[in-house]
């Protein structure tokens, strides 16, 4: 793009607006679910992605089918920053019921787009209003009765492209990729888009900052939620049996794994199906049919949500005992209890570490981004294989469920491993078999798989206490050596779990430790208090148990801040629990009411801690 | 008598070149007596003399004195203890991911009827091919007595004192739940049970037998219609229920009319000779029928309640390929790396 026209629009600019924000704004549409505004959404975040301009898109909705209010967020910011934030710039108001309360989020000198149904409001003078007569373009473009409400919200798009100056031709591309190229519903659609942009081209006198301008696109990058991702990963780490219960927000990881395993993993020549995915009756028996295939040796996995890991309990014991190699997403929503189901948390990792009772603890992946989310998708089968155990990814709403920004997905760089699994020719050979007993010093046995034809092969398994030959023993003795084995494991498979991801500032006098989701708006905000004079060091967390890493960055710094998303600091508590040593060095920061956090919170939290410990 | 696979039961060795021996299991720990441990020897007769390869089969069980006994069964087969009343969701899970082995499941009536009911409701509704025994005895034994589910209304515990609800038939559940093998018996009719096991065996979906198994320390008073006595006094048998293998010439000296013959999808055959009444095991509703009269009549109704080979199994409905997906090799389960480029592209 020439310089020259930059130049004169914002000549141009000047006489209506302040100086022009370029690519740096967040935008919420708050209207009603199950109105259809969803492709209207999507359109806008894929175009705005495919101009090259940093996007996320969020969605903030109830749990309800239609009617109750949804916002669906999009944040765009040159320098990459893509995480919540509390106040937005532009606002599409089509709700009536919640205009009010959306406009007290709207920033001073921002931009409210509204129905013109709705009555303009007399208390915020401080922004700048644009009705739109959606009613009459409707009426103009004249849809099918069905189709009304969904081409409606076609109407703020075709606004928001001319005001924005979004490329219009990438909005028809993104309607072409998500109506699958079905030409009338694209038509029509466009139709609605082209009106309202015309319309506001002719109407409008655009007196607010905000524009989009293309930037230079890595076309390797992908526009993904982290569930899609999640399911891909575990088609390319060979799921053959996946079972699983509807739950927000998991559901969509094993809907993905329906949609994409017909095509990626049926039999080429007789079309049959290497794979089965089953919707059980509960979580309880999602989590049971996994656990018998991974018995068998197929890979197996469930995905569920805290209410379901809750069900699960029992049979994470009993995998986690009996060494039964499974896979289990848990997707997190707000919990206690149903809590808030639609909306994000971080609120399992105490939960899910000792799911089950007695000494059951388990090992836990933990991906921040899609990317991770396939990554750890192919991985935790090697793990659970490797390790004879289950293997969980913590993932959550945010992360699953929301576009995201992602660096391409990986091809798996190691070949399978089913981890040690002995042969009949191998049982043949040694003319002996106990089940349990630690060969190699790791902590992990050699098992056998049913079906394997040797009369040696076959072993009970079991969730009651055995010896090494897999016999039920009540030994006080047999008792200490499982479980000193089984730790031993642990340990052995603490060694192989993705290490954190750790960037370091000059100068830095603090550090932070955070997991997950939260990943861009700690991001964010180590670049605002970096501009303030307080460079910070950063490490992410990526499994539990932790690696070495983890104790050596806290040793590094004076303080360390440990940021998620539940009450009580459960990731924090962990950190003390595996280094009291090290317990004084670590500070709680938490904030969980449903909405992801944001870099401005997350600095304010850190500067108000820094300012009590100086005050002391 | 027929010449139907039993004579090779007074062989040494069967068709696998296995004796006996090959399909024991360790010592029980049962109590002297006890009903399951008279079944886990049927179990042990009818696959010795089927000649099921021990290695072939899985033996599932759930929690209780019933789901200690796959132990005490054929130790060459791999096993698995799993929770109180959640054996169906790790049998369905082992069998879809190795069709070719034979899955048994051992339950009893606290694990099937009480917290095992959904999952047992379900597996049946999958028809996840399976022989479901139900070792039914009215009584939870590892806790040291107190009423099942399936305990008689008005039965009386020396501890528990008078149970005070309806018992659930857990053949009358299964015929409810579209099972295509529903079969009852009684653990002192050693003969029935093991030629409702072979026919069971040679099913193919989710049979179920329901066993009356007595419980010789909390439930085994005369007046109990879970004990030894009661069974042996009350049993009123449907049938002489024989399996014949497909290449055994039925020879059986009766009447015309006396006898019925099902083939099964193996082209074994079930022969059921006629004894009081007729008796048509295809009609669902006649067998719920049976099932309410039995109830009423003060008898232990025992024998094939219900046969229907026309429902799809598991593995059919899930339109698996033939090799195990269990044996499945990264070639088949990796997608190429182009395949993934291709993938990517839709979110580019």
């Amino acid at each position: 793009m020439g310089k020259s026209k930059i130049k004169q629009e914002e000549a141009a600019d000047k006489k209506r607006a302040p100086s022009p924000i370029v690519n740096d704004f967040t935008l919420v549409v708050a209207t009603v679910n199950g109105s259809g505004s969803q492709t209207s959404n999507l359109a806008l975040v894929r175009a705005l992605f495919r101009m090259g301009i940093p996007v996320s898109g969020r969605n903030l909705f109830p749990s309800n089918i239609k009617g109750l209010p949804t916002w669906y967020t999009i944040r765009v910011n040159a320098n990459g920053h893509t995480a919540n934030k509390r106040m937005c710039d532009l606002l599409v108001a089509i709700n009536m019921t919640t205009f009010h309360e959306d406009l007290a989020k709207l920033k001073q000198g921002g931009v409210c787009c509204y129905d013109d149904r709705l009555a303009e409001p007399t208390d915020r003078q401080d922004v700048i209003f644009y009705p739109i007569p959606i009613r009459a373009l409707v009426k103009e473009v004249n849809p099918s009765k069905e189709l009304r409400e969904y081409i409606a919200n076609m109407a703020y798009v075709g606004v928001l492209t001319e005001i924005l100056a979004i490329d219009i031709d990438e909005i028809r591309r993104a309607l072409e990729t998500h109506f699958g190229g079905r030409e009338k519903s694209i038509a029509l659609n466009m139709r609605m888009i082209e009106l309202a942009a015309s319309w506001a081209r002719e109407n409008l006198s655009k007196r607010d900052p905000y524009r989009v301008e293309r930037m230079p696109r890595d076309e390797e990058r992908l526009l993904v939620d982290g569930n899609t991702a999640a399911a891909l990963g575990a088609i390319y780490g060979g799921v053959s049996v996946a079972s699983w219960y509807p739950i927000t927000p998991a559901s969509s990881l094993a809907e993905a794994l329906e949609y994409y395993l017909p095509n990626l993993r049926s039999d080429p020549e007789t079309g049959k199906a290497t794979y089965a995915v089953i919707q059980a009756e509960d979580e309880i028996a999602a989590i049971g049919m996994a656990i018998g295939a991974g018995w068998v040796g197929a890979r197996a996995m469930t995905s569920t949500s805290g209410p379901g890991i809750s069900l699960m309990s029992e049979f994470a014991g009993l995998a986690f005992f009996a060494e039964i190699p499974i896979v289990i997403w848990d997707v997190q929503r707000m919990g206690p209890s149903t809590g808030l189901p639609t909306r994000t948390s971080q609120g399992d990792v105490l939960p899910v570490r000792f799911l089950g009772h007695g000494d059951t603890r388990h090992t836990i992946l933990i991906p921040g981004t899609p990317q991770e989310c396939f990554e750890f998708g192919w991985r935790a089968f090697d793990l659970a294989e490797r390790y004879q155990t289950p293997i969980f990814v913590l993932s959550d709403l945010d992360l699953g469920m929301n576009l995201w920004i992602s660096e391409p997905f990986q091809f798996p760089d190691e070949a399978m491993d089913r981890g040690k699994v002995l042969t009949a020719e191998v049982l043949e050979e040694l003319g002996e078999y106990a089940r349990y007993r630690d060969v190699d010093g790791d902590g992990v046995a050699p098992r056998t798989i049913p079906g394997t034809e040797h009369p040696l092969a076959a072993f009970f398994t079991r969730g009651t206490g055995h010896d090494e030959s897999a016999i039920y023993s009540e030994k006080a003795e047999d008792w200490d050596a499982n479980i000193q084995r089984l730790w031993r494991k642990l340990e052995t498979a603490r060694q192989a779990l993705p290490t954190p991801i750790t960037q370091r500032m000059d100068d830095a006098r603090i550090g932070i430790i955070a997991f997950g989701s939260t990943d861009p708006a700690i991001l964010e905000a180590r670049d605002i208090l970096s501009s303030r004079g307080t460079p910070t060091d950063y490490l992410r967390i990526r499994a539990i148990p932790f690696s070495e890493d983890v104790a050596q960055f806290i040793r590094n710094q004076q303080i360390v801040y440990v940021i998620e998303i539940n009450t009580d600091g459960q990731m924090h508590a962990l950190l003390q629990l595996e280094y009291p040593e090290l317990a004084t060095k670590v500070v709680s920061l938490t904030k969980n009411n449903g909405v992801p956090i944001s870099a401005d919170w997350a600095v304010e939290a850190i500067l108000e801690a820094e300012e009590e410990s100086h005050g002391e | 008598m027929a010449n139907n696979g039993n004579e090779r039961s007074s062989q040494k060795i069967n068709e696998l070149g296995l004796s006996k021996a090959d399909y024991k299991g360790r010592p029980t720990t049962l109590c002297q007596g006890c009903g399951h441990n008279s079944i886990s020897s049927q179990i042990m007769a009818a696959c010795y003399e089927l000649s099921i390869p021990p290695e072939k089969v899985i033996k599932l069980s759930g929690i209780g004195c019933s789901s200690k006994s796959p132990t005490y069964f054929m130790s060459r087969s791999h096993g698995f203890n799993t929770l109180h009343g959640r054996m169906p969701s790790i049998a369905t899970g082992a069998s879809i991911a190795n069709r070719s082995l034979k899955t048994i499941g051992v339950s009893g009536d606290g694990d099937t009827a009480s917290i095992g009911i959904g999952q047992f409701i379900h597996l049946l509704r999958r028809n996840v091919p399976m022989l479901y025994i139900i070792e039914n005895n009215g009584v939870y034994g590892l806790t040291k007595g107190q009423f099942s589910a399936t305990a008689d209304k008005g039965q009386k515990l020396k501890k528990m004192g008078v149970n005070p609800f309806m018992p659930i038939d857990l053949c009358m559940e299964a015929l409810i739940a579209n099972c295509g093998f529903v079969a009852r018996s009684f653990a002192g009719d050693p003969k029935q049970v093991k030629e409702l096991l072979k026919s069971a065996l040679n099913f193919n979906g989710t049979a179920v037998i329901d066993i009356i198994s007595p419980c010789v320390t909390f439930n085994n008073r005369d007046e109990s219609t879970k004990s030894y006595s009661w069974g042996l006094k009350h049993e009123y048998p449907l049938h002489d229920v024989t399996w014949v293998p497909s290449y055994d010439e039925i020879e059986m000296d009766i009447e015309p009319g006396e006898i019925m013959e099902v083939e099964l999808h193996n082209e074994s055959r079930l022969v059921l000779k006629k004894l009081g009444r007729d008796y048509d095991t295809s009609d669902r509703l006649a067998a719920m029928q049976l099932l309410e009269d039995s109830c009423c009549a003060e008898i232990l109704l025992t024998g094939l309640i219900y046969l229907n080979q026309d429902q799809e199994t598991f593995q059919s409905v899930e339109n698996l390929v033939e090799e195990p997906l269990a044996r499945l090799k990264q070639d088949v389960l990796r997608p190429s790396e182009e395949v993934l480029e291709e993938v990517m592209t839709h979110f580019r």
